[in-house]
């Protein structure tokens, strides 16, 4: 399978930053937590190459960990609504009827607010943390998938290999998981890809407003919300994590993009397919 | 028609309901008792069950739900456990500031996001084609708090033309709502360049250009009163929608911009656990929604008959 050259570049990215959260420990030049009050609001130099915040902790460091951060939450939260997705979109898809028009309005409802809007009034009733991160971007984005999932399980089920596999007696169980989910699966792949986008942003999104992971836990959100009181005198503070946090966005939309044009040539003309319309949408914070 | 518009408005109605029966789950589900939190620890048990009888939050689960929907269609939206204010007051004070960044989010997406997308449709694979697409890709990357600063610090600090915080007081003050309305609606610009774009190079390839070409018409009169007027189809009624969520996602610019709209006020309440405030908040908006969502269902019948027969 051959990518453009941009969603090579989005690859290479998307592999560097997974890198980079795994090998934290090993790469990070400081303790991203140890603070120096003697060092504090130092601009980059050789010590620091990315400079120190007003505690004095290294700013590189924390960009390689806030990337652990990013990394987990956009895997976990993705990983949530996926399955959510899936289970819910398969049914209701598969069996249609009142089943059906259940869940779409329930999808409706939930639907009538942008994603990041719904995360933080979700929020409302979790303490912050890491965890309540994962989880409520989880909840969050479950219909987009579920809605993706039902369209193309509609569209796959009265194919005929579909009708052979139930003529020849097989469960719905075995049809969903052996015949009709696989046929799904592409534009899974390019929508998830999309959507850890999305999470990343909202993650730092909720950070910054002090309703997502908490310091002094080093997070690419956490780094701009401290940074901000001091964009004036030291910039940089708010610099780094902001280029961290559109450099990995960047990485995934690209790969999202070469692997719909791969996976779905229809939409190769430059029109938008549905996966990245629902990730545009999503995307708005 | 007239069928097709009353079965749609008649949609609505579930949809409202469940949203409102969401938004009061939401706050049944919240922890801390209400009357606690309003009063706050050192009042009698008497007067306690004096308002918590007043406030009906003594009656069974339904008919709570009945006394909040009857509330709802006089306009009460219950009172602010911290500020100790009307909802509907409060929510009423912060619209217009809401209200008018998104209006100048919208005009500037629209108006630089189609002139953009038809540049690019018409020098298609040029230089300026590539760029106009990575601007694009920045456009949906770029997390919009950090461009906020940025801006900040560019047009605030280092060139000093523009207020980088506050909204001028009373009234509309343009020049507080430039930086804002920009971060805000850069995402949106991205979204209308692409749109237009891959409509425009539809348009362009159908023979009623090449017919206006053949008689002789200017490019930019082709390209301008031919594709543009039917590749614009797709961003109105995109536009619709995108307002609605432009107005919800207003948050994080408002925080930045210490802008005292109606996204500073959801996250107030957020962090301090104002319950009634964030269901009214979320109420309000989720109606918003709804009501846009009908609004551009019908427009788009109106303006394409095909799709009332789906």
């Amino acid at each position: 399978m051959k990518l453009s050259k941009g969603s090579q570049f989005g690859l290479v990215i998307v592999a560097l930053m997974t890198l980079v959260a795994i090998l934290a420990e090993t790469i990070a030049p400081y303790d991203p937590m140890q603070v120096v009050l003697k060092d504090s609001l130092q601009g980059p130099n050789y010590k620091h190459l990315m400079g120190t915040d007003l505690l004095g902790r290294d700013i590189l460091s924390r960009i390689i960990f806030g990337a652990r951060a990013s990394f987990l939450i956009g895997v976990i939260a993705t990983s949530i609504s996926l399955l959510i997705g899936i289970m819910v979109g398969s049914v209701s898809g598969y069996y249609g009827g009142w089943v059906d028009s259940l869940v779409m309005r329930l999808t409706d409802i939930f639907s009538a607010f942008p994603y990041f809007l719904m995360a933080i009034i979700i929020m409302t009733f979790f303490e912050p943390s890491m965890i309540s991160v994962f989880l409520v971007l989880g909840i969050v984005g479950w219909t987009n998938y579920a809605r993706l999932v039902r369209g193309q399980v509609i569209l796959v089920k009265v194919s005929s290999y579909v009708e052979a596999a139930r003529s020849i007696g097989a469960k719905d169980g075995r049809i969903i998981l052996y015949h009709v989910f696989p046929n799904i699966l592409s534009p899974l792949i390019v929508y998830t890809t999309m959507n850890i986008a999305g999470v990343i942003l909202a993650e730092a999104g909720l950070s910054f407003l002090g309703l997502g992971v908490q310091p002094p836990t080093p997070s690419w959100g956490i780094m701009l919300s401290e940074g901000k009181d001091f964009i004036f005198n030291a910039p940089w503070l708010i610099f780094w994590p902001g280029a961290a946090l559109l450099f990995s966005v960047i990485g995934y939309n690209l790969l999202g993009y070469g692997l719909r044009d791969r996976l779905d040539p229809r939409s190769k003309q430059g029109g938008e397919s549905n996966g990245s319309r629902l990730v545009n949408s999503c995307q708005r914070s | 028609m007239i069928r097709f518009i009353i079965w749609r408005i008649l949609q609505c109605v579930p949809v409202g309901l469940g949203i409102s029966m969401l938004t009061f789950i939401m706050l049944s589900l919240a922890p801390g008792d209400p009357v606690t939190l309003m009063l706050g620890q050192h009042v009698s048990p008497q007067i306690m069950n004096n308002v918590r009888q007043e406030l009906g939050l003594d009656l069974p689960f339904f008919s709570r739900y009945l006394h909040y929907i009857w509330n709802i269609l006089h306009g009460d939206l219950g009172r602010s456990y911290i500020q100790h204010q009307e909802v509907t007051t409060m929510l009423l004070d912060k619209i217009p500031i809401t209200f008018n960044l998104t209006l100048v989010a919208m005009t500037f997406a629209i108006t630089a996001g189609v002139l953009i997308g038809v540049l690019s449709a018409v020098k298609q694979r040029s230089p300026w084609d590539t760029f106009a697409t990575g601007f694009t890709l920045l456009g949906i990357s770029v997390p919009s708090f950090w461009l906020g600063m940025i801006l900040q610090l560019i047009f605030g600090v280092i060139l000093r033309i523009l207020p980088v915080s506050g909204s001028g007081g009373e009234g509309f003050h343009l020049q507080y709502y430039i930086l804002p309305g920009f971060t805000l609606g850069f995402a949106s610009m991205a979204m209308y360049a692409g749109l237009t774009r891959s409509g425009m190079l539809e348009v362009l390839r159908e023979d009623y250009i090449r017919t206006a070409r053949a008689k002789g018409l200017s490019k930019p009169v082709v390209v301008f009163k031919h594709g543009l007027k039917n590749a614009l189809i797709p961003v109105t009624t995109h536009a619709g929608m995108d307002f609605a969520s432009l107005m919800g996602g207003t948050v994080l610019t408002e925080m930045i911009f210490s802008l005292p709209g109606i996204g500073t006020m959801l996250i107030n309440a957020v962090s301090r656990r104002d319950y009634p405030v964030v269901q009214g908040v979320t109420l309000f908006l989720a109606l918003v929604f709804v009501l846009v969502n009908l609004v551009v269902d019908i427009l788009y019948a109106v303006l394409d008959p095909r799709i009332r027969y789906d």
